[in-house]
């Protein structure tokens, strides 16, 4: 019998397409709601639901059981009501229905302390940094990789400086932009670019170097020379995998957001996440890490879909534009 | 049943007349002593050496020769696009140093731009001489209706057969009138029957177009039915060995290729290019399992 996906290198129909995408989504959040509702699965301590006699123990306090146990023997040893409690998961780790539940709630919900952002306003802050760092980034990284995957003169200029930067953590940078750009959005903007520019140089670079040479000589035994070779084929013939690029690095920014967004003063959508922890409100953490995850691939599908649009000459070979 | 060939160098009072005339029109293309060498610094290799030979205006010359005989390097160095390590190649009185217009260019590949249409692709050179892009279009469609591609002028290339895409690719290279039409096996990986499509529709435009032709294949049946001229280079280096008059009359037909003409010129092409002296069957003889004496088991 042959099992559908198993035969190397055959596409998937649609329908098992759409099966596996629903159970790549089901089997994880299946495997939570085993270990958060099932009450033998793990649920390593005791939620206390009433304290009883003790006055160690208090009510919604998750403690270890031995401790509980402890507890209980003394009561019942000194004749006071004993303490209940039930099961329970660390408090890090929320059920699904609270994270669900969180998700749709953490938008109405207003921020403790007065003047803190509401959490549709830290993401927006965070879309914005990313937003212009990214587009700082491309605005020079874009012609620079062009040009590098061009001609060979600016990729011996260009490449070695860069291959030796792109080491540097971004990070390293904190403290330097904070220096120069101050502590608000400056320094974070400076880190996503850091983050992004050096590789989305090479990235493009070599892209673009993949341009198919008997184009460019063909081209040239039309007639065109110079920065018409440039502006007319090699740019035309690369860009919708240069805009697969793109789409790859903007994913790579978003990872350097919470770096950036904890130098200077901590703002965005990891103020958000930091302040939830600190209540100890992990449900809204959760919902704000999955809400980061949300945006990511939403955009990104939103750009595949325009990519479709803007090459679709791509479609007709199946390539992914 | 005992036959033999004519001799591929008798010509009839027509065909030489013919030739006559042909060789009587101006040079087009002068390769002179044109060498090769390819220096590396653990070797260097000779790919053409002393290769001459004239194309005259509106000729079909073909260069065939078997793998290694430096034939593509030669029209990628007609066409600009590599240096020769000597001798000259001159266009009409101007010596050849890079790619231009005046020598179009057709790759085994097609070559087509993914990105643009039938109609965008054939276009390009028109607007790349400065043409409006109305004025280019109109000409550009001209050439798609020359090549029979009318019908698909808002096609993508990856949306076409291969034999369609190089019908592109002729009209592309047509619209940029060049003086010099060169093609690289142009149909080298089509199938059997495009490719013999394709061979005629060739001969048919070239007829309508006024345009020198230097064709490079492999194909022994389709240079000698394509050319008025064969140029047989053998290899290692890469040097002429024979130049060729094709005892045909123009314009040819498909019934040209069961003539005895046609297959003496084709037999002398085999003595040239697969020489008896230099057969290998028997290094392969141990790997033969059928009896030697054709017994059926």
């Amino acid at each position: 019998m042959k099992i559908p996906g198993f035969q190397p290198r055959k596409p998937l129909t649609r329908r098992q397409k759409w099966i596996l995408t629903l159970l790549s989504f089901i089997l994880p959040v299946g495997l939570w709601s085993v270990v958060s509702y099932v009450p033998f699965v793990w649920h390593p301590v005791i939620l206390v639901s009433s304290a009883g006699g003790s006055s160690a123990l208090e009510k919604g306090e998750r403690v270890d059981p031995s401790f509980f146990q402890a507890e209980n023997k003394h009561l019942a040893a000194e004749g006071k009501p004993l303490a209940v409690g039930s099961p329970a998961n660390p408090i890090f780790l929320p059920t699904p229905g609270e994270v669900f539940e969180a998700f749709f709630k953490a938008f109405t919900t207003p921020p403790r302390r007065v003047g803190d952002p509401w959490l549709a306003e830290s993401l927006w802050h965070s879309i914005q940094i990313i937003f212009w760092g990214f587009l700082l980034s491309s605005l020079i990284g874009v012609p620079l990789g062009l040009l590098a995957g061009t001609y060979g003169f600016f990729k011996g200029l260009f490449e070695p400086f860069i291959e030796f930067f792109r080491y540097l953590p971004a990070p390293a940078f904190g403290a330097l932009t904070v220096a120069i750009w101050g502590i608000n959005d400056g320094p974070k903007i400076a880190i996503i670019f850091i983050g992004t520019f050096f590789q989305q140089v090479l990235v493009i670079a070599n892209t673009t170097a993949k341009c198919d040479t008997t184009l460019l000589e063909a081209a040239q035994t039309m007639g065109a020379k110079g920065l018409r070779l440039l502006s007319s084929v090699v740019i035309p013939s690369v860009l919708p995998d240069v805009y697969r690029d793109q789409r790859i690095l903007l994913g790579w920014a978003w990872t350097y957001l919470i770096v950036a967004e904890v130098i200077g003063t901590s703002s965005g959508i990891t103020f958000f996440i930091d302040q939830q922890a600190k209540y100890r409100e992990y449900a809204n953490v959760f919902a704000a890490i999955s809400m980061i995850g949300l945006i990511g691939i939403g955009t990104d599908m939103v750009l595949g879909w325009l990519g479709r649009w803007f090459f679709p000459w791509r479609q007709l070979t199946g390539k992914e534009a | 049943m005992e036959w033999t060939l004519p001799d591929y160098k008798s010509q009839t009072s027509e065909v030489r007349a013919r030739f006559d005339a042909l060789k009587a029109r101006p040079v087009m293309l002068d390769v002179q002593g044109l060498g090769k060498v390819f220096a590396s610094p653990k070797k260097s290799e000779t790919v053409l050496q002393n290769v001459s030979f004239q194309v005259h205006r509106r000729e079909f010359l073909s260069i065939i020769g078997p793998s290694g005989c430096g034939k593509s390097t030669l029209i990628r160095i007609v066409a600009g696009l590599e240096q020769s390590s000597e001798g000259t190649v001159t266009l009409e009185n101007t010596l050849v140093e890079a790619p231009g217009p005046e020598r179009g260019m057709v790759f085994q590949n097609y070559s087509l731009f993914p990105w643009q249409t039938v109609l965008g692709n054939v276009r390009f050179p028109l607007v790349l001489q400065g043409h409006g892009v109305s004025i280019a279009e109109a000409e550009a469609r001209t050439w798609i209706d020359i090549v029979g591609l009318a019908d698909y002028e808002d096609y993508y290339p990856n949306q076409l057969s291969g034999g369609m895409r190089q019908r592109v690719a002729i009209a592309r290279a047509l619209a940029a009138k060049p003086k010099v039409l060169l093609m690289d096996e142009p149909f080298g990986a089509l199938d059997a029957q495009t490719r013999a499509k394709m061979q005629s529709y060739l001969l048919e435009i070239w007829r309508k177009v006024d345009v020198t032709v230097l064709f490079i294949t492999h194909d022994l049946d389709e240079a000698v039915f394509l050319s008025d001229r064969i140029l047989v280079l053998k290899a290692h280096p890469g040097e002429v060995q024979e130049l060729i008059e094709v005892p045909l009359p123009q314009p040819r037909i498909k019934a040209h290729t069961l003539t005895p003409e046609f297959l003496a010129v084709r037999q002398r092409l085999e003595e040239l290019i697969h020489p008896q002296g230099n057969d290998d069957t028997e290094k392969f003889e141990m790997l033969r399992l059928a009896p030697a004496n054709n017994e059926v088991l």
